[in-house]
C-alpha cells in the first residue's frame, strides 16, 4: 500500500505536466469551493457578532406591544400598569442560571427637547442608566470620567455621552465639560464612552441587516437618579442582561422577560416584555447571505464532476500505455486485487494532491477576496479536510473503471505488445 | 515428476473457424531437467509455454505442476502458483523502464509481502548471482542487452522458484551475451533449477541436456545428437 503510494508519487512526478493538467478541473472545483465557503462562514461569523452585541452575549429585554418594540418619545406614550423594576425583581434576575449581568435603564427615543447652545439636537436617544449598565453592555469611558456614587446620591446634572452623539454634536470642541440643556434643564458632560469591541458591516446586500445597523445620532446618558428631573418617576425600563455563554443568550432573555412580565399588572395586556431574539435574527441573515452562495458551490461542483472525467481519460491512457507493465507484473505473480490498488492509488493520490493544491489556492483566493472587496473570510478546517477527502473520492470513483481494466487484462496480450 | 502434460488441446477461435494449435501434447519434465523447446515460428511453442507458465489455459488436456492440478485452480491461485514456482523470462526482458535494476528484481517480493529491507538483501544477493553487482541502480536504459536479461533472470530466480520459462531469451542478443546468458542458465541448472527454453537456433538448443520439437502443434522428442 505504501509502496503503492511511493511508486504512484513517482508516476505523477515523472508526468509533471500531464499530471498537473488533469488535477486542474479538481484544483479549480475545489479552490472555487473553499473560498466560497470561507466567504460563507466569514460572514456568517461577521452577522453573529455583530447581532450579539459585539460579542458580549447581551441580550436585550425590551418592552413590545403588537409584536413591535415599544418606544416611548414622550409623557404621553408611558403604558399603564408596567412599574419600575424593583431591586428585588433585578436580585431574581440576577440569580438566574444564564445571566451574568444585569442592568435596567430609562430611555427616550428622539425626544425634541436637547438643547446645545440654544441649538436643538436632533435623533440622540436619552438613557437614565444604573452603575451597572457600561460594565453589562461592553462600553468604557475613554475619555473624561464614569457616573460615581456621589452622581447618584447627589441627583447630579451630568451626562456621558457615546462616541457617535459626541461626533454628531459636537464637530470641532472637546465635549467634556460642556452642558446641554435637556427639557430646559443644564446637564455638563463628564465623559465619552465607546463600545470595547466594534465590527464593521460588510454584508451590504442584505436589507434587514442594514436597517439594522443604521444607528441613530448616538446616545447620551445620565444616572437614572436624575432622571425624574427631567422625566417622570415610576417609568418603566426596559432590561439587559449578559448571559453567562452564547448558547446561554436564548434561556437568559426568555427567562427574564418571564419574571419582568410577572411584575406587570393584570390589566396591561398589549405591552408585555420580550427579549431580542438575535440568535435567530441571526440565523435569518444567515440563511439569506447563504443562500445565494450556496448556489454557487453547485457550480464549482461542476467543474469537479469535468476533472473526474479528465482524470478517468487520463488513466484509461496511462492504462493502455502500460499494458506490457501489466502483462509481466502477473505473469510474475500480482493479483488482480494488487493491479487494481496500484491504479485506484494512482488516481486517489493525484486528485487528493489536486485537492490539496485546491484547498491552498482557495485560501489563496479567500485572502484575495478579503483584500480586495472587504468581504469577511473565515477558513474552516474541517471544510478543508472534507474537501481533500473528497478530492481522494472522485479519484477513486473515477479511476475505478480504468482500474478494472487494467486488473482484467489478459497478460498474454498484455506481453505480446511490444 | 514436476511438470506432467497430458493431451494438451489447444484451439483458438477466429471469427467462424477454430483453429487447432496444439493438437495431444504431452510432456513430463522431472525435476532438475534442462529441457529446449524447438519449432519452427507459428508452430506453438509460446502457446505451449503459456500453458506451462499457468497463463494460459488449454482448451482440454490434463496439466500437474508440482503436483498440483493446475487446471482446477481459480485465477488468485493461479497468480500464486505464478509468484512462487515460476520464473518467466521474455525475449525483449519486460522490465519496468523507470525503475532500478534492483527494483526490477525485488518486483516478485512485494507481491510475496516481503519487508522492503529484506526485499533489497534479497534483490542484491539475486544480481550479484548473475554478475551484476556494480549495475544495482542502473535503470533499464543504461544496460546492455546481455545485461538487460540477466537482470531479468536475477528477477526470475529472486523468489526461488523450481522451474524457469524462458521464451527465446537469446532472440534478441548478440552471441557473446546469448552465451553469457546459457552460462547462467547452466549454473541455475546444476544448482537444481528446472530449465525449460524455447528457441529456434540448434546451437543455443544444444546446451540443454534434452531436447523436443514442435512442428504444427505436434510435439515429438528428439533422439540423440542435436544437429548443429
Ligand atoms: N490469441 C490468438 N488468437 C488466434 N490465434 C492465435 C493467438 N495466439 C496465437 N495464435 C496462433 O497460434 C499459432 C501459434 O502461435 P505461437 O505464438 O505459439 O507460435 P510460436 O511457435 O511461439 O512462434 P514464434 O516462433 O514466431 O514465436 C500461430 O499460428 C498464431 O497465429
Ligand atoms: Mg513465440
Amino acid at each position: 500500500m505504501l509502496e503503492n503510494v511511493r511508486l504512484s508519487f513517482q508516476g505523477i512526478w515523472s508526468h509533471k505536466m500531464r499530471s498537473f493538467l488533469t488535477m486542474l478541473g479538481i484544483i479549480i472545483g475545489i479552490a472555487s469551493i473553499i473560498s466560497i465557503v470561507s466567504t460563507i462562514k466569514g460572514t456568517n461569523e461577521e452577522i453573529k457578532n455583530n447581532l450579539i452585541g459585539s460579542g458580549n452575549n447581551t441580550v436585550e429585554v425590551v418592552l413590545y406591544q403588537n409584536g413591535y418594540t415599544y418606544t416611548i418619545y414622550s409623557e404621553s406614550d408611558i403604558p399603564h400598569g408596567i412599574r419600575e423594576v424593583t431591586d428585588e425583581v433585578r436580585e431574581q434576575i440576577r440569580d438566574l442560571e444564564s445571566v451574568e449581568n444585569v442592568t435596567c435603564y430609562n430611555e427616550r427615543r428622539n425626544t425634541d427637547s436637547i438643547f446645545y447652545l440654544n441649538n436643538e439636537v436632533n435623533g440622540v436617544s436619552i438613557r437614565g442608566i444604573d452603575t451597572d449598565y457600561f460594565s453589562t453592555t461592553g462600553y468604557t469611558v475613554h475619555r473624561g470620567r464614569n457616573f460615581i456614587e456621589d452622581d447618584y446620591k447627589k441627583f447630579r446634572k451630568v451626562l456621558i455621552l457615546d462616541q457617535t452623539a459626541a461626533d454628531t454634536m459636537f464637530q470641532n470642541e472637546d465635549p467634556i465639560g460642556k452642558t446641554i440643556e435637556i427639557s430646559k434643564v443644564p446637564f455638563t458632560i463628564i465623559g465619552i464612552v465607546d463600545a470595547v469591541k466594534k465590527f464593521t458591516p460588510t454584508i451590504s446586500t442584505v436589507q434587514d441587516y442594514y436597517s439594522y445597523m443604521s444607528e441613530d445620532s448616538g446616545t447620551i446618558y445620565m444616572p437614572k437618579a436624575s432622571w425624574p428631573i427631567v422625566y417622570s418617576y415610576d417609568e418603566p425600563e426596559n432590561v439587559i442582561v449578559r448571559a453567562a455563554s452564547v448558547d446561554d443568550m436564548e434561556n437568559a432573555g426568555r427567562q427574564t422577560a418571564d419574571i419582568l412580565n410577572k411584575t406587570i399588572s393584570p390589566t396591561q395586556t398589549e405591552t408585555k416584555y420580550k427579549a431580542d431574539d438575535v440568535l435567530e435574527r441571526a440565523q435569518r441573515l444567515q440563511d439569506l447571505s447563504s443562500a445565494t452562495n450556496n448556489q454557487l458551490i453547485w457550480i464549482a461542483s461542476i467543474s469537479l464532476l469535468v476533472g473526474g472525467i479528465g482524470v478517468m481519460n487520463i488513466m484509461l491512457v496511462s492504462v493502455t500505455e502500460r499494458t506490457s507493465e501489466i502483462g509481466l507484473k502477473k505473469a510474475i505473480g500480482a493479483q488482480k486485487g494488487s493491479i487494481l490498488g496500484q491504479f485506484l492509488t494512482e488516481a486517489a493520490v493525484l486528485t487528493s494532491i489536486g485537492g490539496i493544491i485546491g484547498v491552498a489556492s482557495g485560501i489563496g483566493m479567500a485572502q484575495i477576496i478579503n483584500k480586495v472587496s472587504g468581504v469577511a473570510v473565515s477558513i474552516s478546517v474541517p471544510a478543508s479536510a472534507v474537501a481533500v477527502l473528497f478530492s481522494m473520492l472522485i479519484g477513486i470513483i473515477f479511476g475505478l473503471l480504468p482500474s478494472v481494466k487494467a486488473a482484467n487484462l489478459d497478460p498474454i496480450e498484455a506481453l505480446r505488445r511490444e | 515428476m514436476i511438470l506432467k502434460l497430458d493431451h494438451i488441446y489447444k484451439d483458438y477461435i477466429q471469427g467462424k473457424m477454430t483453429v487447432p494449435v496444439l493438437k495431444d501434447v504431452s510432456l513430463h519434465v522431472e525435476q532438475g531437467e534442462y529441457v529446449a523447446i524447438m519449432g519452427p515460428s507459428g508452430s506453438g511453442k509460446s502457446t505451449l509455454m503459456n500453458i506451462v507458465g499457468c497463463l494460459d489455459r488449454p482448451t482440454s488436456g490434463e496439466y500437474e505442476l508440482a503436483g498440483k492440478n493446475i487446471l482446477k485452480l481459480n485465477d488468485k491461485l493461479l497468480a500464486d502458483v505464478r509468484l512462487n514456482s515460476i520464473g518467466f523470462v521474455f525475449q525483449n526482458f519486460q522490465l519496468l523502464p523507470r525503475m532500478s535494476a534492483l527494483d526490477n528484481v525485488a518486483l516478485p517480493l512485494i507481491y510475496a509481502g516481503v519487508r522492503k529491507k529484506v526485499r533489497r538483501e534479497k534483490a542484491r544477493e539475486a544480481l550479484i548471482r548473475v554478475g551484476l553487482e556494480e549495475r544495482v541502480s542502473f535503470t533499464p536504459s543504461q544496460l546492455s542487452g546481455g545485461q538487460k536479461q540477466r537482470v531479468a533472470i536475477a528477477r526470475a530466480m529472486v523468489n526461488r522458484p523450481d522451474i524457469l520459462l524462458a521464451d527465446e531469451p537469446t532472440g534478441a542478443l548478440d552471441s557473446k551475451s546469448s552465451k553469457q546468458v546459457m552460462e547462467l542458465f547452466q549454473k541455475l541448472n546444476d544448482e537444481g533449477v528446472t530449465v525449460i527454453m524455447i528457441t529456434h537456433d540448434s546451437g543455443i538448443a544444444g546446451h540443454a541436456k534434452r531436447v523436443v520439437t514442435i512442428f504444427d502443434g505436434e510435439l515429438s522428442e528428439q533422439k540423440g545428437e542435436v544437429a548443429q
